[in-house]
């Protein structure tokens, strides 16, 4: 299912530890979103100079409330941007796409889930848990970030899941090291069933190392929602690709934002990723 | 009962739409509308449906296709740049028959005018491509030449006269015989008119100006070209005064020609300057990653300012402004009678007595 475009409002932007939550009064985005999914936004303004929509996952929803659906998403502010959403005010327009992408998909029956969350990538954790115990799964939880302060939804997590571990990459906050570390031996301790993630490729290799090796190797599936840069959002740029494992066994260059973002981790060709592997469909051509 | 009919004429309120005709000929294809959306811009149309009735546009040109599948480049595969962006895509595709049994029967299912865009490495693939589309429903062909010629060094096709022409020449002779052929040209040549002249005597209908133009950006972290493809083809409104050049001196030496104008199109002005300039249609590409509904606001936009600007078709603007100087013809009042015909005298006289009392006009040999 596409997308819709709304010539949004700026409800709020505020805030959150070393990151920033706007929230878009977007009537119609809210009401079809699923987990895993995301928004395009806008930026600079209409006669602004930054043509490219920037991407971010969904962090929350309200379909209904006093202003019509609203929609909430994580930033960091890393260039002109995001610095140019952080400087947005209540009232201001907002033109924002979206749902896009494929969401997480989940289980028929209850299943033991450990979710994963990389610094703000974990962002589109939340709603997926909100999902998941509906349908009667336990959710235990793994976040991790740089340092503390870039720790994304702490309290979020302690309320959702059974359990939580934390890493930081200084220690500043729960273990020192990688969710990689810790991963191992909550899989085994709450006798896993499916890992989803979403944070930085070379945080999501790791989970997915982690997870093919678990039980003695018989391995687990995970479920990964990548970040790959996006012009468009929509299919149509072709800019957002990374190798991927089809059906048929063979590898195509798919295009993060409509084929994913979430991918089976299995079916993500980790010795290519930023490349074209020789085996990939038309490759070399 | 003529003098009824007139009164009830002039009750009817003015409409609220405005009304333009806004169909364009492009050879023998009529468009319903000028806009069509650019070459790698909107993949083959069906991602855009959500945003857009692609039947009311002129038609959605196709990403460019060749004849076996392709995977493209290793990403990054962009960059933005001010007003712009650089994509270096290298023709990522799923090859021509998929195309034509997935994506052009979508098109034709879906009534949309389909423009196939087509790209080769070799002159015989081009004509390939060409025989391929005998008998689909393909409303157009325009041929990519902005390709390395594998049996010329990778010299691009675009940048030689000759190269360019064998091109048309080759997609003229395959192709299904009424499909209109667009030569697409870069801007990267140092006379554009030139490869255009030699385009046209190959037999092109019309030509499509521009494509992108090269650039590249440096990462100033990694300190490396930040574009895996090192440079790629920059688009957007960085390159539309570019664009509109091109556009002009073309149709300025050809004024005869069918042109699509492309480069850096955001609004339904933008569009209006580059039919001004001589195009008889136009694309929009990038502004699409911006706004996904642009092709269907532009064409809105366009009719509004045609209509503003006090016309009824759109074909009334093509190269309007190439006219000479405007004349400005003073209203002349109604034919004086005698009393008028005094005064004005007057007038005439009392202007010629002010000149003759200046002393500068006195001092003159005459």
């Amino acid at each position: 299912m596409s997308g819709i475009q709304v010539k949004g409002e700026v409800l709020n932007v505020k805030p959150v530890g070393e990151y920033f939550s706007m929230t878009v009064v977007a009537p119609g985005i809210a009401e079809r979103s699923k987990p895993g999914q995301f928004v395009a936004v806008a930026v600079g303004g209409e006669s602004g100079g930054m043509l490219l929509r920037r991407a971010f996952s969904i962090y929350s929803v309200r379909e209904t409330g006093v202003y019509g659906g609203t929609v909430e998403f994580i930033f960091s502010v890393a260039g002109h941007g995001t610095a140019w959403l952080a400087a947005q005010r209540p009232y201001d327009p907002i033109d924002i796409v979206g749902p896009l992408g494929r969401p997480f998909a989940l289980p028929r029956e209850p299943a033991n889930c450990v979710l994963v969350g990389g610094g703000y990538g974990a962002a589109p954790l939340f709603t997926l848990a909100d999902s998941l115990r509906t349908r009667g799964c336990r959710i235990d939880a793994v976040l991790g970030a740089s340092t503390g302060d870039r720790l994304f939804g702490a309290l979020d997590a302690k309320r959702m899941a059974a359990s939580v571990a934390f890493t930081t990459d200084d220690g500043s906050y729960g273990e020192k090291g990688r969710v990689s570390d810790v991963l191992p031996e909550v899989i085994e301790r709450v006798r896993a069933d499916v890992v989803y993630a979403c944070g930085p490729m070379a945080m999501l290799e790791a989970v997915q190392r982690v997870a093919s090796e678990s039980y003695d190797g018989a391995g687990i599936p995970t479920q990964l929602s990548v970040e790959e840069s996006m012009a468009c959002g929509i299919g149509v740029c072709m800019t957002c690709v990374l190798p991927i494992i089809g059906n048929d066994g063979q590898t195509r260059m798919a295009r993060s934002c409509v084929d994913g973002p979430v991918f089976g981790g299995d079916r993500i060709r980790w010795d290519a990723l930023g490349t074209v592997p020789d085996d990939a469909v038309g490759a070399h051509q | 009962m003529v003098d009824v009919t007139v009164t009830i004429r002039r009750r009817v309120e003015k409409p609220r739409h405005v009304n333009v005709d806004m169909t364009t000929k492009l050879g023998n294809l009529t468009a319903p509308d000028p806009v069509f959306t650019a070459s790698g811009c909107a993949a083959a149309g069906q991602e855009l449906a959500a945003y857009n009735d692609l039947t009311a546009i002129g038609g959605v040109v196709t990403k460019s296709i060749q004849l076996n599948p392709r995977a493209g480049r290793a990403t990054p595969r962009m960059a933005e740049t001010p007003s712009g962006m650089l994509n270096s895509i290298g023709l990522q595709g799923p090859g021509i028959e998929i195309f034509i049994n997935r994506d052009l029967a979508w098109l034709a299912d879906h009534n949309v005018n389909a423009v196939v865009s087509i790209a080769g490495g070799t002159v015989d693939e081009y004509a390939k491509l060409a025989g391929k589309l005998r008998g689909k429903p393909v409303s157009m062909i325009e041929v990519n030449i902005s390709c390395p010629n594998v049996e010329d060094r990778g010299q691009v096709f675009a940048c030689d006269k000759s190269a360019a022409a064998s091109v048309v020449q080759a997609v003229k002779r395959a192709a299904p015989a009424s499909v209109p052929i667009f030569a697409k040209l870069s801007p990267d040549v140092t006379d554009i008119v030139s490869i255009a002249k030699a385009c046209m005597d190959a037999g092109a209908t019309g030509l499509s100006l521009i494509n992108t133009t090269l650039g590249m950006v440096i990462d100033t972290h990694t300190m490396r070209p930040l574009l895996a493809g090192i440079t790629g083809g920059l688009s957007g409104p960085a390159i539309r005064p570019l664009a509109l050049r091109c556009v002009w001196q073309v149709h300025q030496a050809m004024p005869e020609v069918p042109l699509f104008g492309i480069g850096g199109i955001r609004t339904g002005l933008d569009a209006l300057e580059f039919i001004l300039a001589g195009a008889t249609a136009v694309q929009v590409g990038t502004v699409i990653f911006h706004d996904p509904g642009a092709p269907q606001r532009i064409s809105r936009e366009l009719s509004e300012a045609l209509a503003e600007r006090g016309m009824d078709a759109v074909e009334q603007a093509i190269g309007l402004a190439h006219r000479p100087p405007d004349v400005i013809v003073p209203e002349l009042p109604d034919p004086p009678g005698d009393v008028l015909e005094d005064e004005l005298y007057e007038d005439a006289v009392d202007e010629a007595d002010v000149f003759a009392e200046d002393e500068w006009l006195e001092d003159q040999d005459v």
